[in-house]
């Protein structure tokens, strides 16, 4: 029933931590101008306009997809609005997607943002909630017992989340895009940094950054008429559960498994680790790799750390993580996701340039949000499903 | 397309000063809509809600609702941070990938929990307009007044919106102001932000409601007479109030047309219009003629507005209208942003 998708445009903005050049409308129409022009095509040839975010409170800016319908050429259009926490930027781009499998707008543009630098994000995720129990930790308090609970499981030595984190930021050096250029990490200066939330180091922890991405999105019979490169969508898929019930598993989510089952079995795919190229995963603590290869499905429970270790998940790995340098490069909170999904869409079209994995023909977008329980996840592949 | 109809509803009475929590108004009308619909929650394919997290004052607010509905095992779920009619229309597209065969739509607004005028101000451009505060009220009131001035409405026909609205409310239990009322009465009363009096603006109140969705043979067993979804659309205006006719609405005029509304004869329409001066500026857009439809019977957001839920609250009466067998083809309308910027527009039949 449903229609072949492909995104035939992808374009986002040069991630830094203060895009003070630009307003909020500035900094999402440069990755708007891009993506268009990646696909060819202007912005009066797009039918509908699907946009997220992270919480409005990171900009102070209340559903500004409303404001931001003029910056996007859209009146007269639809614009819709998506967030589902962290995992927004995935989500987004599914919900876009899901617009031209359902047959109803032939030509879809979706964006996901944040300008983190217009707000304060760890006042803005630190409110005191009048009717719920108070977390005041941040993303790194509250993630920093999981990742402790890994390590004790399964036996990893404390040097894995830096030996992720200089393959990321180095990596990052290679994507002219990232936040962070930091061409001179080594693992013996990583492990000198200093322990933030334990067992989470300096390095191993994401940026903030401002930044946006936009993709293209055709149905088949317009993307047929596009000569350049696209990626097809082969697979999405989403699983959400609570933040928290006795006896919650919460290094390797169920439902991030399940998410990663839904894909499998959607995509066709039976053995993830063999047949898929590269992942684009959403990794903000450099710990969350080993622990997301589990739980994905890639490696053996309890073996993620040795994959990390053995170089597998280096550019030049059988299983290439993150080849853009990740969450742990650019953090445009709402735009993350997104990130993830784009760049897998880059690798399969074979325009990611120095940090191109070549001849990649499958690769998987990830995003997860909340306390690890919203799961977004999509397979883009360079040959049509 | 796939045929897709709304099968149950649920919504609860509206209410000022609610202590209860998002989750604890969630969970009832969650469960009684899955209840009315005759499934289990492991039936449903897809969970859809709309929430604004400025008016819980709590970033991520809508994470807790997972807890009311019950996420395990894991479901497949998403948000919207807009009405819950917007949420609506993404499980409508959900569905109509025929990825899943039933979804639910849920909403919750506490309206009254914060200054719900200065909120719905932070829509505005935040480097040009928010800064000023010129407040939403008033922002409704220029439009008003650019449509007095124009002569597309009177102040007595604003006033003849809240009389029909409070007096049909009285027939319905979720509402919050009812009554009766004469045009004199309520004109003889002062203006609150001129030329708005207290009558021309809805009644912020604290609401939360769900809908059931269903696909072809399952919305078929699941109600006697599903509201078929036949046409649903919405559009954006640019929201500058300075770069846009605010005495006529084009997104509106636009998602009707694409919806369908003008093909055959509207026997109800529920219209999101939180401004009396808007439901005529509205009814105007989609066509509708009031001497042959019969406009928000349910007396409509003027007499209970749970803002983020009170345009889903439109689609759930303009379904149980069908439901009932009181329509055969019936509209549902919502909006969204400053001077109805953005506007979606439904048109349900009965077999």
């Amino acid at each position: 029933m449903a229609e072949r998708c492909a995104v035939v445009g992808v374009g986002q903005t040069n991630h830094s931590s203060c895009r003070a050049d630009v307003s909020i409308a500035g900094l999402v129409r440069e990755a708007v101008d891009r993506a268009l022009a990646d696909a060819g095509i202007t912005i009066q040839d797009v039918d509908a306009v699907v946009i997220g975010k992270a919480p409005d409170s990171l900009e102070g800016v209340a559903m500004p997809e409303l404001w931001l319908a003029d910056a996007l050429a859209a009146h007269g259009k639809p614009v819709f609005r998506v967030h589902t926490a962290g995992s927004v930027g995935g989500s987004t781009a599914i919900v876009a997607a899901q617009h031209v499998m359902a047959g109803i707008h032939g030509t879809v543009l979706t964006i996901g943002f944040e300008k983190q630098s217009d707000g304060n994000a760890m006042w803005a995720l630190s409110v005191p909630i009048p009717f719920g129990m108070p977390v005041h930790a941040g993303a790194g308090g509250y993630f920093s017992p999981i990742v402790r609970g890994y390590i004790t499981r399964s036996g990893a030595p404390s040097h894995i989340g830096a030996m992720v984190a200089v393959k990321d930021r180095t990596n990052a050096c290679k994507n002219p895009y990232a936040h962070l250029h930091e061409p001179d990490w080594t693992l013996e200066k990583a492990l000198e940094t200093p322990m933030l939330w334990d067992p989470i180091r300096f390095i191993e922890t994401c940026p903030s950054s401002d930044g946006a991405m936009a993709l293209v999105l055709m149905s088949e019979e317009r993307a047929e008429k596009m000569s350049g490169p696209k990626a097809w969508v082969h697979a999405t898929a989403m699983r959400s559960e609570p933040t928290a019930f006795a006896g919650r598993e919460q290094v390797s989510p169920r439902a991030g498994e399940m998410c990663a089952e839904d894909l499998w079995r959607k995509g066709g795919i039976t053995k993830p680790a063999e047949e898929i190229d590269v992942v684009e995963m959403y990794v903000p603590f450099a710990w969350f790799e080993p622990m997301w290869l589990e739980n994905l499905g890639f490696a053996p429970r309890n073996e993620g750390w040795r994959w990390v270790e053995d170089g597998v998940t280096e550019m030049t790995g059988s299983l290439p993580v993150n080849p853009s340098g990740g969450v742990l490069s650019s953090n445009p909170i709402g735009a993350s996701g997104m990130i993830r999904f784009g760049e897998a869409c880059m690798q399969v079209m074979g325009t990611a340039g120095e940090h191109q994995i070549d001849g990649a023909k499958k690769a998987v977008g990830h995003a997860y949000g909340g306390g690890s329980q919203f799961f977004a996840m999509w397979l883009v592949s360079s040959l049509k499903p | 397309m796939r045929d897709v109809a709304i099968v149950a509803t649920a919504q609860r009475p509206s209410q000022i000063g609610t202590q209860l929590t998002s989750v604890e108004l969630i969970l009832p009308v969650v469960a009684e809509a899955v209840k009315n619909a005759g499934i289990q929650r492991q039936d449903v394919g897809f969970w859809c809600h709309g929430s604004c997290d400025y008016m819980s004052g709590q970033p991520f607010s809508f994470v807790a609702a997972v807890d009311a509905i019950g996420a395990w095992p894991p479901i497949v779920e998403s948000h919207v941070e807009a009405d819950g009619a917007l949420a609506l229309y993404e499980a409508w597209v959900k569905l109509q990938t025929g990825e899943c065969d039933i979804a639910v739509v849920f909403a919750n607004g506490k309206t009254t929990s914060g200054p719900i005028d200065r909120i719905l101000t932070l829509q505005a451009d935040p480097y040009f307009v928010t800064p000023l505060w010129p407040g939403f009220d008033a922002m409704a009131a220029l439009q008003a007044r650019a449509c007095l001035d124009a002569g597309v409405v009177t102040e007595e026909q604003m006033a003849e919106v809240a009389v029909r609205s409070r007096r049909d409310a009285k027939s319905n239990a979720v509402a919050h102001l009812k009554g009766d009322y004469t045009v004199d009465e309520l004109l003889s009363g002062p203006y609150t932000t001129a030329p708005l009096r207290a009558h021309d603006c809805s009644v912020p109140v604290d609401g939360a409601n769900a809908v059931v969705l269903a696909a072809d043979d399952v919305a078929r067993r699941l109600a006697k007479r599903p509201a078929w979804i036949r046409g649903i659309d919405h559009r954006i205006d640019t929201q500058r109030l300075g770069a846009r006719s605010l005495t006529t609405s084009d997104s509106t005029r636009i998602a009707a047309e694409k919806a369908g509304v003008g093909r055959d004869k509207v026997d109800v329409a529920e219209i999101y219009a939180p401004y009396t001066h808007q439901e005529l500026l509205l009814r105007s857009a989609m066509g509708l003629d009031a001497t042959t439809t019969v406009i928000n019977p349910s007396g409509g957001a003027l007499v209970a507005n749970p803002a983020m839920a009170a345009g889903l609250a439109r689609f759930v009466e303009a379904a149980e209208a069908v439901f009932a067998g009181r329509a055969d083809r019936a509209v549902a309308h919502s909006t969204s942003g400053p001077c109805l910027q953005q506007n979606l527009v439904c048109v349900m039949e009965g077999d």
